[in-house]
């Protein structure tokens, strides 16, 4: 019996050739330094991939891309279909971790050196990979069509049409007609499940190509300099000395690792879910806040905090700058040192980019220079704001409010956070200061001259001056130093008089 | 492959010719290739980039009665957009801003943010347009206030004939392409 099921198997190897192609791939011969915890991330992100490829096409089984029923099919998905919530969270999962673990990935491959010469290719295809892979987390948003994808596509189309010359056609071509509908949905289907991915299958062969013919790289020891002349002779040696088959010498961490990253995708899928689409997209609902998925809150916060005069130019001319950098790096950086330990700028350029993305991230998730959009209707004053005013500048505490003041404008740290906190401007800004400012704007706010009639300016003033700290007199007027302008002896001194009670 | 082939090559004494031939067939089937690869992709790519050289002309579309929209306010409207299909669903309703300014006077402004197309609010009490994304600022006459947007907020073609009001759209509003 045996005898007959090894014959089997050797006839498929003869027809087949299976275990030349495992010699020549998986057997391959690689340092022995290279097996190291610092070299998973790249099988890690792959296997990301092929749980999003798994994930994905059964979720198309379901999925209709039709402006119409995609988010009744979502729904069904996730409340209805058997494990249809439980594959939409892994493919949610898998995309969070693929482009989290990809980042790792090329920050190792960066630090340790391994774009070097002769791994040029290696690098570009992999600056490639990464492209696409964002590409994919992008149009895998607008596979959710909700209202964040509506505004989303929005985005994408304002961003087009700031393309000189071009623009109103690729807005056109992005959105597969003259607005956001249905068409483009299915245009954004077609890049996610079919261009994207095979894109994707086809480089990743080519970097995995490339491990083969120019060999993994080995682990950097500091002092040891790449020079083209010699770099492939002492490859060579240390493979003849210490180099070990990748299977199954080396991939047993590689292996920890992908069981690990599926025990943890199974879990984050099983107990937080996938991201349920919010609102629909219905343009006519108005009444929402568009916000990317994480990984692109950086550039939301981008496009809020660029001076308007750059902000074409950056978005436009940053991205080919950022790619001829990255694809360029091989060939400006070729050889030298490759360890981390003796490349500080190296590291620095790391943590600087991380920091920068960190810090953007968290305020496009905060966003502070969005407007509270129901602050003015549903943040409340605080006693002490309130007590001991006179009536007219309570009519002014009424008019901030009713005005949407504080929309942008918070109280103790209540209410949007556009402009600034409110709390103490009576001591920062005397009563024609803070008129001029109401009356003619200016510093990104508008002027609330012709909307407001002249008492109710000087209820808003009356308040305002009474905003400031116990104990801090209201500002003067630095004109005339030392003469006390008429409005420090209204009451606004009284809350602190009446402390005591 | 190619040794094997070579071989009877060389050994046949009228090998020339049969190069040739050879060498003819060669450039006839890379000939034939190149030709029919043009042919088929040619309208794959025209399919693929339709919308871009195509042209979207404004449509005149009804916002219904001028009296769903009092003198002196302004008002959420939609329409349903001349370019939708019938599996569109929601999205073929395109909102915009009708301010009623006095009589026959209107401004008609799309839901856009000029920064990023984010839709704006409108708020009665300060008579602000206010952006959602990153805090724009439009005045009630479509002027831009504060914020980071380049210009005013986008403005329809609008007029009224026998007592309705109509305005010329269909097309998402941009930078590039601002008449709406």
């Amino acid at each position: 019996m045996t005898e007959i099921f090894r014959n089997i198997c050797l006839w498929v190897d003869d027809r087949l050739h299976v275990s030349k192609l495992f010699a020549a791939t998986a057997g391959h011969h690689v340092p022995k330094s290279s097996g190291s915890w610092f070299y998973v991330f790249g099988s890690m992100t792959l296997l990301c991939f092929m749980i999003q490829v798994v994930t994905g096409t059964l979720l198309a089984f379901v999925y209709v891309p039709s402006g119409s029923q995609a988010y009744e099919t979502l729904m069904y998905l996730s409340f209805q279909q058997p494990l249809g919530w439980y594959l939409r969270g892994l493919h949610f999962w898998g995309s969070n971790f693929m482009v989290g673990i990809m980042c790792l990935h090329m920050t190792q491959v960066f630090l340790f050196g391994a774009y070097k010469y002769p791994r040029e290719v290696t690098w570009i295809s992999g600056c490639i990979l990464m492209i696409i892979t964002l590409g994919l987390a992008f149009t895998g948003q607008v596979m959710r069509f909700d209202e964040d994808a509506y505004w989303g596509l929005g985005i994408g189309a304002a961003i087009m049409g700031r393309v000189p010359f071009i623009g109103e056609q690729l807005v056109h071509l992005m959105l597969g007609g003259p607005i956001i509908s249905s068409d483009t949905l299915s245009r954004f289907f077609s890049l996610h499940v079919f261009i994207l991915p095979g894109s994707l299958i086809a480089l990743v062969s080519l970097h995995l190509r490339m491990v083969l013919t120019k060999g993994i790289n080995e682990y950097p020891k500091p002092g040891q300099l790449v020079r083209k002349e010699t770099y492939e002779k002492e490859y060579a040696a240390i493979i003849k000395k210490e180099g070990v088959p990748f299977f199954p010498k080396a991939i047993s961490k590689d292996l920890v690792a992908s069981a690990v990253l599926i025990f943890v995708v199974m879990f984050c899928a099983a107990y937080f879910g996938p991201k349920m689409p919010n609102g629909l997209a219905d343009p006519t609902q108005i009444d929402t806040l568009p916000r990317p998925d994480f990984y692109f809150l950086w550039i939301f916060a981008v496009a809020a905090l660029l001076p308007d005069y750059t902000e074409t130019f950056i978005l436009l001319v940053s991205g080919p700058v950022i790619l001829t950098i990255l694809f360029a790096l091989p060939f400006i950086n070729a050889t030298g040192e490759k360890s981390w330990r003796r490349r500080p700028v190296a590291v620095m350029t790391v943590i600087v980019i991380y920091v920068v993305l960190g810090i953007l991230t968290y305020l496009g998730h905060t966003s502070p220079w969005s407007p509270h959009m129901d602050a003015w209707s549903s943040v409340p004053t605080e006693r002490s704001r309130v007590v001991n005013r006179t009536p007219l500048e309570l009519q002014g505490l009424v008019l901030l409010q009713n005005k949407q003041c504080r929309n942008c404008h918070a109280i103790d740290g209540i209410g949007g956070h556009r402009g600034p906190d409110l709390m103490d401007v009576g001591a920062r800004l005397n009563a024609p200061q803070l008129t001029r400012q109401i009356v003619q704007g200016g510093g990104n706010m508008p002027a609330y001259g012709n909307k407001l009639v002249p008492y109710e300016i000087d209820a808003l003033v009356a308040y305002m001056v009474s905003l400031r700290p116990p104990g801090v007199p209201a500002a003067r007027m630095s004109t005339v130093p030392g003469v006390p302008p008429k409005q420090t002896i209204d009451s606004a001194v009284l809350p602190e008089a009446h402390k005591g009670r | 492959m190619s040794d094997s082939s070579n071989q009877p090559e060389k050994c046949a004494c009228e090998g020339a010719p049969k190069a040739n031939r050879r060498d003819f067939l060669l450039k006839v089937g890379f000939g034939l290739n190149a030709l029919a690869g043009a042919m088929i992709g040619i309208p794959i790519i025209g399919y693929a980039l339709s919308s871009f050289v195509q042209k979207y002309p404004l449509k005149k579309i009804s916002l219904g009665p001028v009296s769903k929209f009092p003198e002196g306010t302004t008002r959420l409207a939609s329409y349903h957009n001349p370019y939708s299909r019938k599996w569109d669903g929601d999205t073929a309703e395109i909102p915009c801003w009708v301010r009623h300014i006095e009589a026959e006077k209107f401004q008609v402004f799309a839901i856009n943010c000029t920064h990023l197309g984010c839709p704006v609010r409108w708020f009665e009490e300060s008579k602000l347009f206010m952006c959602p994304c990153h805090g724009g600022v439009y005045y009630q006459d479509g002027a831009h206030a504060s914020g980071p947007p380049p210009r005013r907020l986008y403005d329809y073609e609008c007029w009224v004939e026998d007592g309705e009001l109509f305005l010329k759209g269909g097309i998402l509003p941009t930078l590039a392409d601002p008449k709406v």
